[in-house]
């Protein structure tokens, strides 16, 4: 309504706001924070950027050739350009499948992170806001999901769906799959942390003004309690989505998660897995080492992040 | 219908009870009995149009739940809380609207909207005002009339003071067009020359906008100044009521008496105060008699006998007080009386 006359004229960038803001001074300050968003920048950008550059698309089956197959990297005898960090038994290449895997794997995260906190919000709101029966029958529900083993219940989502789906789409939707499993098994967190929130924020005046005027309670939850809840949640979010990238690995490794063809990172350190003890170290080496800056720099970045939204740290 | 003294607002033995009881498993193990907390017990009222009514008494005395009771946060346990049509621009009959103007005035805005955003909720929920512009407009006209600058439209609630974020308060509540404020200690957590400035402006807008006020209010001189009527309340009941000037210059309930000499006069300095003693009863376990009779001065066996009901002491005061003689033609109780 009518920003032009209520936002002063120049307002600066985005990015100029947020370093100038308090959240960007502590970011500034933070050593550790900066270190986790510029490798998670250069992870980010060279995963999406993959097809630019990578020497090889490996979903191409033409570009594989068998006789550069478990080729070493190339600074240890045997070694040949371009195939940087040598290749797999398959003659892929690992500098390009652990890129496009990494697209696979940070895709799959963010995709069930942002889908276990659509459920986890609308969870939690509802039993907050209501309370009563309502929040008892939701938080009972959700302690019994907390009380299935995480893994146990993705591998038997995944199973079911990949079972009631026809084999030769299967494939197709694994991702999908992957992102709901992840997601059910997540929620709960978030649930119990807006739940919390909510429960504080209902009882505040400003929601009692907007019930007197007779404000619906979804427009109270969605406008007034929800943006006053977000902060843990975002911080929740971002610790959880190195936790969901290393759900997704797992469930790959286990062999319920993305196929060879489309391979994750898990996927790839499944496939080798088997090639460890013929030698060919690189082949889960460096899949793996992907995996573990990714979830460090995610985690820098959250932990920083869950120590500047504390006003008891400030 | 449109008389200036039309009844507004007129609650009938209302009463709010709230079930504080352990949860029920709990309750059979141990054989404990129900414990129901009577925050309001029995009240009535009448609130004229465009006059100020107002409702002190000390805290836990459930004053904030009779303002919660009549904005419809609460439902009444019994009795009644009725609110007359009032005419619109055209002299139909419509429902009256309400707002509230409330206690903290750092918790009643949502810190993370604007000021303009929180003007104008109530005008976009009511359909009140329609298009952006007008929307707009409208803000900046009610943010001036509570003295407050067209360009604070753009400013979060955190870069406001106590005083001045009550006057947003004010600002959101005309915005509806409310009939009726009720006002539940607005006051009370500024300064005292922030409090002479917002109680002005209340009295101000009243003067220029014909509102009517339920005034809730711990602090009697603030009371006095602003009050056509006034109860004085005492655990969950009215133990008397009046016009405030008779309340104030002679007050009948011992309780009443006491309230009003506990306050500061700066023209009789070094007053002999009686001293309040004594606690407020439980209002779970309320006594059998008068529930003043643990403090009152003037106690006698009979007060703790039975609750003394709220009767007519001259044309307009009712005090609920087995000392103070009642008129001669109408010593029945107060819910005799309401029509």
């Amino acid at each position: 309504m009518a920003a032009d006359a209520t936002t002063p004229p120049a307002r600066p960038h985005a990015l100029r706001r947020f370093l100038d803001s308090d959240l960007g001074w502590s970011f500034r300050r933070s050593p550790t924070a900066v270190l986790g968003a510029l490798l998670l920048a250069i992870l980010v950008i060279s995963a999406f950027a993959a097809p630019l550059f990578a020497p090889q698309d490996p979903y191409d089956l033409s570009q594989l050739f068998v006789d550069k197959a478990e080729l070493p990297p190339v600074w240890v005898q045997g070694g040949e350009w371009p195939f940087i960090l040598g290749t797999d038994p398959q003659g892929r290449d690992m500098l390009s499948a652990i890129l496009y895997g990494t697209r696979v794997s940070l895709a799959i995260g963010l995709a069930s992170v942002a889908a276990a906190m659509a459920i986890g919000v609308s969870i939690g709101l509802v039993a907050g806001f209501f309370g009563g029966r309502t929040d008892m029958l939701l938080m009972r529900f959700a302690d019994t999901v907390l009380s299935i083993p995480t893994l146990l219940v993705a591998i038997l989502v995944s199973a079911i769906f990949r079972g009631l789906l026809p084999a030769g789409i299967r494939d197709n939707f694994s991702a999908v799959i992957l992102i709901g499993a992840i997601a059910l098994t997540g929620w709960v967190q978030y649930a119990r942390t807006v739940r919390a929130s909510t429960m504080v924020e209902r009882r505040r005046e400003y929601v009692l003004a907007a019930r007197i005027i007779g404000v619906s309670a979804a427009r109270i939850m969605r406008r007034h309690i929800l943006p006053n809840t977000l902060t843990p949640v975002l911080v929740a979010a971002t610790l959880n989505l190195g936790l969901a990238i290393l759900s997704e690995a797992t469930l790959s490794f286990l062999g319920v998660g993305m196929p060879v063809t489309r391979p994750s990172l898990g996927t790839l350190i499944r496939i080798g897995n088997q090639y460890l003890f013929s030698g060919s170290w690189w082949v889960v080496v460096f899949p793996a080492l992907q995996l573990g800056l990714i979830v460090l720099a995610v985690n820098l970045i959250g932990d920083w992040l869950r120590d500047a939204l504390n006003p008891k740290l400030r | 219908m449109s008389a200036p003294d039309a009844i507004l607002l007129e609650a009938v033995d209302a009463a709010c009870h709230f079930d504080v009881s352990a949860p029920l498993i709990t309750r059979i193990v141990e054989r404990r009995p129900r414990r129901i907390l009577k925050a309001v017990d029995g009240v009535s009222f009448q609130v004229r149009r465009g006059r100020t009514f107002s409702v002190v008494g000390e805290s836990g005395c459930g004053k904030s739940t009779l303002a919660r009771l009549v904005v419809g946060l609460e439902r009444p346990t019994s009795g009644s809380i009725r609110l007359h049509d009032v005419p619109d621009a055209e002299g139909r009959p419509r429902r009256p609207r309400l707002q509230m103007i409330f206690q903290d005035p750092y918790a009643s805005l949502n810190p993370r909207w604007r000021v303009e955003d929180i003007v104008a909720e109530p005008l976009v929920e009511l359909g009140l005002v329609t298009g952006a512009a007008a929307i707009s407009a409208r803000v900046r006209a009610l943010l001036g009339l509570v003295g407050l600058a067209a360009s604070d439209a753009a400013k979060f609630p955190h870069e406001f003071s106590g005083g001045q974020r009550q006057r947003i308060s004010i600002a959101r509540a005309l915005a509806t067009e409310a009939d009726l404020l009720v006002c539940d200690e607005p006051t009370s957590a500024l300064d005292v020359s922030v409090q002479a400035q917002v109680l002005n402006l209340m009295r101000q807008l009243q003067a220029e906008l014909g509102l009517t006020y339920l005034f809730i209010s711990h602090n009697l001189s603030v009371v006095r100044h602003l009050s056509d009527d006034i109860a004085v309340m005492y655990l969950g009941r009215f133990v008397e009521s009046g016009p405030a000037d008779a309340v104030f210059t002679t007050p009948r309930h011992p309780y009443s008496r006491l309230l009003i000499e506990t306050v500061p006069d700066v023209e009789a300095p070094n007053r002999d105060r009686a001293p309040m003693a004594g606690e407020v009863p439980n209002p779970i376990d309320r006594p059998a008699g008068c529930a003043f009779a643990s403090r009152c001065p003037q106690v006698e066996p009979a007060c703790r006998l039975a609750p003394p009901p709220l009767v007519a002491v001259d044309a307009d005061t009712r005090v609920a007080c087995r000392l103070v003689p009642a008129r001669a033609d109408a010593a029945g109780p107060v819910a005799a009386m309401v029509p």
